[in-house]
Order: structure tokens, then sequence, then C-alpha cells
């Protein structure tokens, strides 16, 4: 075997180099939330066209791939058919639904554009309100341990034992349907998990001698909470609100598709997977391209979660 | 382990009285309870001031709350639902039956495929299995339920014409034209559980088969399934098993979900309806039961794990 032939043997495909980056680093997650971000900031630019306007001679228009209509076709509940690249209404303007359309009309990928800014939206807004008031309870149960923690603890405790789903329903319809009690409820949800985290890595980091220095440096509880211990969470507290998302936006979406999320006609995943329900023997796009968008966006949320887990916190990595 | 099971029912008692006050503090937190009732239209304040009376309405909250508990766990009377008028206890006696049913099918799906997953995927780490096994976990865990339902629905019941679409067969004869019914709300209340606890069993399973004393299994000359079955596949599921409390979480949520999307008739259905149309009595009474429910599995299996593996603390 000359050299030459022994570097050709070693040599790793394209293929496999690939798989290899793939495996090690999770761009296609990545980009996956790249793109929805992007959807989420500039879906007015993006969304071909307004998410609320209907066009009610498009009623359930199929998807880009399919059979376009016949000549004077209308589509209806009862045969839906290709409306792209038709003439419609009197001034004959030319519609292209890519995803289809909903039962009004509603241009889908519009839809899941805009869907995309809610449950954005709401994710974070519930995920930073749960972190940070997770984090701050797991720090004080932590550091100070005793019956602060037992109390604290035990409050966690009772509130895992209540069926979360229902009692989110039940606040959201007494609390009045609205972004800000939705946010709320969702918070609710996410804070309890991380606190728990965060009391088990500081009981263990307490203990270290740099936290005593601190003390006898003078430096107060606060200070020391912030400063100190708060660096030595902060992985774990990063890792836990990453694969925390992923349920959240779950969560928003089974509380819309019950009709307890934020009310109609605003655009949202889990509310057009419900209008779409109705329509499954004649209209499956209504359901499935919503329903589509959750769990890509879900299972990118949890790759990084689990990559970033992987990385920072192998302590956690069992379950 | 006295100490241990009584600190543990201590906990247990809290947990059901802070789920009653806050339930209490729901159903009050939509204002006076009768102003549901007034759909009836015009009400004269005698009658105003009767139901004061019938429902205890006129004394202060904290004795309102305690009347209700008192007659709730002593008498079993949470109050009568304000739409169909029955008492709430006897709606949840009759509707608790189907999702049992449901919970046992979905707990059939998820022993019967999580476990035996998540085994081989760890006994053939790296290989395609373990990747498919792992795929089964991953989208478990990232399918919104409800759509997981609805898909099922399309692809089986619309254009496949095998399952029927939904509700519990109740004109249905034969035991396997039953059966047929329980298919798919069983795989979209599962699906999730399974998939973690497939994970689970997984990664407890390579723990233990990295441990020393299957290497001295194997050194003594043990067969490759002896090793798996009778010294790694016992230890492996201690993990797990406190892990069952979380299915029965995923279950109370997911019943919601579930029996809605699937017309089934259960608790978690009846409880959405209660919530939707704001009767109070109904929604309450269905959130005390699932939660007591809930409490005393988690306090059983404490025991149970307690139990079964002596090196956890007793604490």
């Amino acid at each position: 075997m000359t050299l030459s032939e022994l570097e050709k043997a070693t040599q790793e495909s394209t293929l496999t180099r690939w798989m290899y980056v793939l495996r090690r680093w999770p761009l296609i997650p990545f980009f996956i939330l790249g793109v929805l971000v992007l959807c989420a900031v500039f879906s007015p630019l993006i969304a071909p066209y307004e998410p609320e306007k209907d066009q009610l001679r498009a009623v359930l228009a199929m998807p880009f791939w399919s059979e376009p209509c016949e000549e004077g076709q209308i589509s209806n509940k009862f045969q839906p058919c290709n409306t792209n690249g038709i003439g419609l209404g009197k001034d004959e303007r030319v519609y292209h639904f890519v995803l289809g359309a909903d039962q009004l009309g509603r241009d889908l990928l519009s839809r899941i554009i805009y869907g995309a800014r809610l449950s954005l939206s709401l994710a974070a807004v519930a995920i930073i309100i749960g972190t940070v008031f997770g984090t701050t309870v797991g720090l004080v149960a932590g550091y100070y341990g005793g019956i602060i923690d037992e109390v604290i603890m035990r409050v966690v405790d009772v509130f895992n034992a209540i069926p979360y789903l229902l009692l989110a329903i039940a606040l959201v319809f007494v609390l009045g349907q609205s972004f800000a009690v939705v946010a709320f409820v969702l918070a609710l949800g996410a804070w309890a998990g991380i606190a728990r985290l965060v009391r088990g890595q500081t009981l263990q980091v307490r203990h270290f001698d740099y936290i005593a220095l601190a003390r006898v440096a003078g430096a107060s509880t606060p200070r020391i909470m912030v400063k100190h211990l708060l660096p030595a969470v902060g992985n774990t507290v990063i890792v836990a609100t990453t694969l925390q998302v992923g349920s959240t936006i779950l969560s928003e979406s089974i509380l819309s598709f019950l009709g307890a999320g934020v009310p109609p006609p605003t655009p949202s995943w889990g509310a057009d997977i419900s209008n779409g329900r109705e329509y499954l023997g004649s209209a499956w796009w209504v359901a499935f391209f919503p329903g589509m968008a959750i769990f890509l966006t879900v299972l990118s949320f949890n790759f990084v979660g689990d990559w970033l887990r992987d990385r920072w916190d192998p302590r956690l990595r069992q379950i | 382990m006295r100490t241990f099971i009584i600190r543990r029912f201590i906990f247990l008692i809290m947990a059901i009285l802070a789920a009653t006050l806050i339930v209490f503090a729901l159903s009050r937190l939509q204002g006076d309870p009768r102003n549901v009732m007034l759909n009836v239209g015009y009400v004269s304040p005698e009658q105003w001031e009767a139901w004061g009376e019938e429902f205890h309405l006129d004394k202060p909250l904290i004795v309102q709350y305690f009347i209700w508990v008192g007659k709730g766990f002593f008498q079993g009377d949470f109050g009568e639902s304000l739409k169909t008028g029955k008492p709430v206890f006897d709606m949840v006696k009759g509707f608790a039956p189907a999702s049992l049913q449901l919970g046992f099918a979905a707990t059939l799906f998820v022993l019967f495929t999580g476990i035996p997953i998540g085994m081989l995927a760890a006994v053939k780490r790296g290989t395609f299995i373990d990747a498919i096994g792992r795929t089964f976990a991953v989208f478990g865990q990232a399918l919104p339920p409800f759509w997981l339902g609805i898909m099922l629905i399309l692809v089986f019941s619309v254009n496949l014409d095998w399952l029927p679409s939904g509700t519990r067969g109740h004109d249905a004869s034969g035991f396997f034209e039953k059966l047929q019914y329980y298919i798919m709300p069983a795989v979209t209340l599962g699906w999730l559980a399974s998939a973690g606890l497939m994970r689970l069993v997984r990664s407890s399973m390579l723990d233990v088969l990295d441990s020393e004393y299957i290497k001295l299994a194997r050194a003594k000359g043990v067969g490759n399934s002896g090793v798996i079955w009778r010294h790694a596949f016992r230890n492996a599921l201690i993990p797990p098993l406190t892990f069952s409390a979380l299915i029965l979480v995923g279950f109370i949520g997911g019943t919601v979900v579930t029996e809605t999307v699937f017309a089934w008739p259960g608790l978690g259905q009846m409880t959405y309806t209660a919530i939707l149309n704001n009767d109070f009595p109904l929604m309450t009474g269905a959130v005390l039961v699932f939660t007591v429910v809930y409490v005393f599995a988690v306090f059983l299996i404490d025991i149970l794990y307690a139990v079964i593996d002596p090196r956890i603390r007793y604490t």
C-alpha cells in the first residue's frame, strides 16, 4: 500500500465529518430556533399576508403542491382546492397561500409566523419571571437551611402536588384571558422545578471555604448570595431554564388549545390546531402545520437544553 | 422507618389542606358565587338573602372555608353542580371509571414500551436500535399531546379507517371491538410518560451495566442474558420506580387534553366542562379529588421505595 492509498483509507468522508460536527454542535436546532426568533421579531416583514385578514373565497385553500382549482371553482369547506395564483374577488387579486388557508381563508403561513411571536414572547416572559423567582427562593432556602429551608421546600412540594394544568385553566378563566395572565400562569408552572434545583446546588456550594471566607471578610448576606453563590449555581440555572422552555411552550399550546390562552383572533398555534380539528376530514393542513411548528420548536429547545446540560452540568445528565 | 412514615403522613395532610385552601380561594376569587346563579333572570333581594343563608355566604370567609372542608371531608358533601343539580360527589363517582380505565390502558402502554425500549437501548448502546429508542423518547417529549391525538385520528381514523376516532365505545360488543377504542387515547396519554420512563430505564441500566458486580458476574462466566435479567434488570428498575409518581402527574393533566380530543367521558373532560361553565362546586370538588389521589399515590410510592431499597435515608 502506498502512502497516498493509506492516506485515502484513513481519511474521513465529508459525510462522516459532518455527522461528527452535527453530533457535537446542535446546528439544526440552532438554525430552527434562529429562524423562529427572526419570525417572531420581524413577523410583519416576513409574513406574506395579515394573519387576521380573512379571504372568504379561499376558505380552507390547499397548500401549494396540490392540484389547482378548476375554472370558476371556489374553495369551500366541502371541496377545498388550491387557489394559488388564481384571482380572487372583484379586484381579481392573486393570493399565494403557501401552506394553505384556515376555515376563514386566513393564510396559515402568516398565522404560524405570527404565532411564533406569541408563543416565544409568552414563554420568554414566563421563563424570566419563573427563573428569577425560582432562583431567589432556591438560593434563600439553600443558604439559610434549617426551618426556612424546610418551610420553603414543603411549599414547593405542596405546589407540585396540585395538578398544574387544571389549576392553570381555572386561574386563566378566573383572572381573565390576557397576555399578562397567561404569562403569569405559565411562570407559576416553571418556578418550582428551578427552585428545587438551585436549592440543591446551593446546599453543596455553601459549605465551601470561599463562602466562609467571604463571611469572615464581612460580606453581607445579600452580597454573598449575589456575588458568590449565584455565579456558582449559574450554569445549573441556565441549563434548567433552557430545559424548561420546551415544556412552557407545550403548556402554552395546551392552554390555547383548550381555549384558555390569549383570546382570538390573535394567532396562536394551539388555538389554530383546535380550529383545524373541526376540518380534519377535508382539510388536514389546518391542524397539521401549526402542530408541526410547536413540535419543531419544543424539539429544538430540548436538544439545545440537553446539549447545554452535557457541556455545562454533567452532574444532571442521568435523567 | 416509622418516623419516616409519620413524617410523610403529616406532609400528606398538609398538602391536602393547602390544596383545599387554594381551591377554595379560586372559587371565591370569582366573587360572590351567587352571581353565577343569576342567569335565571330576576332575583328578589329576599331570594338573594335566602341563598346566602342556604350556602352560608353570610358568614365570614374563614368560617365558610371550614364549613366547606368539614362537610366535604366528613360527609362527602361538596355541594351540588350548578349545571346539572346533581351532588358533586355522585358526579365524580360517575365519571371516575372511564378515567381510571383510560389511565390503566395508558399505564400498560407506558410499561410495555418504556421499560423494554429503555433496556434494549442500553444493552445495544450506540447501535441503530439505540438511535430508534432515543428518537422515540425525544419525540414523546416534544409532541404536543393534543396534536398527537389529532394526528392519530387523521391517520388511523380519517385516512386508514382502522380505529374509531373517539368515545369509549359503549355500543361496541366484544372485547376486541372495545379494545380498539382504547388504543389511540392510551398512546396519546402515555407517550410522554413512556419517553421519560425509557430515558430513565436506559440511563439507570447503563449505570448498572457499568458496575463492579456486573463485571464480576461476567468474569464468573454468567451468560449475557443471565447478566441482563438476573443481575442488571432488577437493580436498574429502582430509580424508575419513583418516576411512577411523575407518570401519574402527567396523566392527571393529560386526561383533560386526551379526553377532550377523543370525547372520552371521564373526569378530565368533566372538570374542563365545569371550568368552562363556571360550575365552581363541581370544579373545586374535581380538582380536590385529583389532588388527593395524587398525594396519596406519592405517599405510597415513597414508602414502597423505602421498603424496596433500604439504602435510601429515612429523612
